[in-house]
């Protein structure tokens, strides 16, 4: 019987890939575990092993082709005396097509309408643009502040001859040598305390964190080194640091590798903390993040890494702490969020505009600072707030802002702040039950109806 | 794979006697250790008054692993420690009015009066702390000397932690590291046998702490902390060796301390006894005063008046600490970010 080879997903949040090269050739006999194609994925490029054995009867997806879906068809595999052609030609398009069916086109433009207001502006009017992902981004701020700043480097599991375990440092160890990237062991409370003190001693570090969730193991030293020893020396001793890395959900990795810890530490006086949402802040926000005197916690988003933004062509390019983004303006209800929330948030947007309603949309971009006076004026204008993120529920950074609406905005209000987050449970591997215990779009609507009494 | 040589551990208490060394040297030291044995005594007296608050950890006993450890250090090297931090400070030349007035939480103090006993810090004078959190500041030391060698600048680092730090996960973590870049550290493993009120037999398996480096190629030695000349005799050994690049060194000095673990310490876990025999027959104070006199360098004369000097900077520091104003209320907002 004919098999077919399908595009494998090569990590969790996989969706599609690039067919870079074909070990075999239609004709050619493969065994199990034989490397037959080399599959290029936004992490890394790796090679794909055949599962049964038999002859490559058909070549479906031929090499180079890009944006190949994850379950796609690339080939089919047949027994002897069998013909590919007679199974191959449906096999290849049936699944695709059914899953275009299934979800029909969008109307309107996915992207949403972006409108900022001028006085937010962070680069002025006219800027040539370009295309870029947040991981492209992520990649020229550390390169663009290690190229200006000797002092600075990048230290941490897998940034140099792994090229990043998200890709994120690809490239950097070419350019700068192994004196300025440096692969740690797997040792994240030890590594931390060595950048925490070579700060101390001039130096200005990144550490890359593979995700936030290893970074417990190291709390000790980023809160009670990093962030509290300005303070305790009297200002004599800063400590110049920046920790990076993916936080948060990514897809189906389960309670300890599912986390956001962006209201920990925005609690934490001494620390600056930031939670990008476009590439276009990825890569500011990061240059100013390496500039900072302070140690600055730098929260990513897996899932957020292949998107892409524009992003503008400055030769130096950095957006202050403490200044919010307006992405759409809207009159009904104030949405605010930030880091990943921002994609449910504008999604529910564009759903509500669909039932006429308008929203207004702010992303935070930083949590310590935080931009009160961008949301409360909001706020003021449309007496209604949704918060909108992906952490616990309990003592997050909608709570305090809540908190802060009914202190300096009470009598604006015509309905009480509803708080958007992430179930109050340990995040379950289950794909049904993951979904279900993240946020998402359609609650930020339901909560907006709410608000609005519709 | 030839197998990997182990790294040279062993116990060597150098009996010093004093000869080699010269009179203006076995001077400086005496005057350094009494500088910190009458500092803390007077820190002890006014914590009784309620001048000082909150925790305060005495060295009185441990003077001569820091003064003798300092005899080989050169401009520029850096030192760190824990929240036993008085007699460090003294002994790098922090001035002993503005830890004084620390202590007595003024804003005359060396943080302030932001940091207090526990958490006080120089530039000029290349002291990191000052650390609160147990074995936290051990690779912190390994980041100092992290950033030395970066900047390719031929310094050391001075990284001091006690017997009770020396069992925790991030010291061996460090160690890995040290070890693995070549980092010039030197891992100073004060032993004063208690973790606060735990003797070393009770939560240590191995006692030998200065082997606590061979699984990771680190050599160590065991010195006598009683005796400054062994001491420094150990740290010139230890700061060659990093400056020759040869990667970190761990010292385990054999120390005592006197006085509690800290002013609210009831002293149950030993008797009166011990303390005084080591008092009575090891006082490391004692040791270089003997030298002094015997080695016909000084006079009991020459001594007292060594500690009347010694006594009125004491005092100076005192009476600066009483009368340094406590910090305007707007040092609270001041120091969060730079």
């Amino acid at each position: 019987m004919a098999v077919e080879i399908l595009m494998p997903a090569l990590s969790p949040t996989m969706e599609e890939g690039t067919l870079a090269k074909w070990l075999v050739k239609e004709g050619d006999t493969v065994t199990s575990g034989q490397i037959i194609a080399e599959i290029e994925t936004d992490k890394a490029t790796m090679e794909f092993e055949a599962v049964d054995e038999g002859t490559v009867g058909k070549i479906l997806v031929a090499e180079g082709t890009a944006g190949v879906k994850v379950n796609t068809p690339i080939a089919v595999l047949v027994e002897e005396g069998e013909s590919a052609d007679a199974v191959a030609a449906p096999a290849a398009t049936a699944p695709v097509a059914a899953a275009a069916a299934e979800t029909p086109a969008p109307a309107a433009p996915a992207a949403p309408v972006e409108v900022v207001s001028k006085a937010s502006a962070d680069y002025p009017e006219g800027t040539a643009m370009k295309t870029m992902t947040v991981r492209e981004a992520l990649r020229e701020a550390m390169a663009e502040e290690m190229r200006a700043t000797p002092e600075v480097y990048l230290m941490g599991e897998e940034v140099g001859e792994y090229q990043g375990a998200y890709k994120i440092s690809q490239g950097l160890l070419d350019e700068f040598g192994p004196k300025r990237v440096i692969d740690t062991p797997i040792t994240e409370h030890g590594f931390a305390g060595i950048a925490v003190g070579s700060a101390f001693g001039g130096l200005k570090p990144i550490v890359e964190f593979m995700t936030f969730n290893f970074a417990m193991q190291a709390i000790d030293q980023i809160i009670n080194s990093a962030a509290k020893t300005l303070y305790m020396s009297g200002g004599q001793m800063g400590c110049p640091i920046v920790f990076r890395g993916p936080n948060g959900a990514a897809a189906r990795v389960a309670a300890q590798h599912s986390q956001d810890y962006a209201a920990w530490y925005a609690q934490i006086p001494g620390l600056k903390v930031v939670m990008p949402y476009s590439a276009a802040d990825a890569k500011g926000l990061l240059k100013q993040a390496i500039r900072d005197p302070n140690p600055v916690i730098f929260l990513e988003n897996e899932i957020l890494y292949g998107q892409s933004f524009e992003v503008p062509v400055l030769d130096d390019f950095t957006i202050p702490f403490g200044k919010a983004r307006i992405w759409r303006e809207g009159s009904d209800v104030t949405l605010v969020s930030f880091g990943i929330g921002m994609k449910h948030t504008l999604e529910a947007a564009d759903k509500l505009a669909a039932e006429g309603i308008s929203a207004e949309v702010i992303d935070l971009r930083t949590l310590r600072p935080i931009d009160y006076d961008t949301v409360l004026a909001s706020v003021m204008k449309t007496n209604r707030c949704v918060t909108v993120e992906e952490g616990f529920p309990v003592g997050s950074i909608g709570n305090h802002l809540s908190a802060v609406i009914m202190e300096r905005a009470f009598d604006y209000l015509d309905a009480p702040v509803i708080n958007c987050a992430g179930k109050d449970v340990p995040m379950p591997y289950a794909a049904n039950l993951e979904k279900l215990a993240l946020v998402t779009s359609d609650e930020v609507v339901a909560a907006v109806k709410k608000v609005t009494y519709r | 794979m030839a197998p990997r040589k182990p790294a040279e551990t062993k116990e060597a208490p150098v009996e010093t006697t004093g000869a080699n060394v010269s009179k203006d040297e076995l001077l400086s030291y005496y005057r350094d250790m009494l500088l910190i044995r009458r500092f803390e005594e007077k820190a002890g007296q006014l914590y009784g008054m309620g001048l000082i608050g909150g925790f305060c950890h005495l060295y009185i006993g441990q003077e001569a692993v820091v003064v003798g450890l300092e005899a080989a250090a050169i401009e520029g090297d850096k030192r760190i420690t824990s929240y036993r931090d008085h007699g460090h400070m003294l002994a790098c030349g922090m001035d002993p009015k503005g830890v004084m007035a620390e202590l007595t939480g003024r804003i005359g103090g060396l943080s302030k009066g932001k940091g207090g006993s526990m958490h006080m810090f120089s530039k000029e004078k290349h002291f990191y702390g000052g650390h609160g959190i147990v074995g936290a500041q051990v690779p912190l030391g390994a980041g100092l000397a992290f950033a030395d060698k970066y900047n390719e600048n031929g310094n050391v680092t001075f990284a001091y932690f006690g017997d009770g730090a020396a069992n925790q996960g991030q010291v061996y973590e460090t160690f890995n590291m040290a070890a693995l870049w070549k980092l010039p550290v030197i891992f100073v493993i004060e032993n004063n046998q208690y973790a606060m009120g735990t003797a070393q037999k009770r939560s240590t398996s191995t006692p030998d702490l200065y082997t606590r480096g061979a699984a990771f190629g680190i050599p160590g030695e065991a010195v006598d902390g009683m005796d400054v000349l062994a001491v420094k005799a150990a740290s010139e050994k230890a700061t060659a060796h990093c400056r020759a690049g040869e990667g970190p060194y761990i010292l385990e000095i054999k120390t005592y301390r006197y006085r509690g673990h800290s002013m609210s310490d009831p002293a149950k876990y030993r008797s009166r006894e011990e303390v005084q025999k080591m008092r009575d027959e090891r006082d490391a104070i004692e040791h270089v005063r003997e030298l002094l006199i015997q080695g016909g360098h000084a006079t009991d004369e020459d001594l007292k008046a060594i500690d009347k000097e010694i006594k009125a900077i004491v005092n100076e520091a005192a009476e600066f600490s009483k009368e340094s104003p406590e910090p305007p209320l707007e040092e609270l907002w001041t120091d969060i970010y730079a």
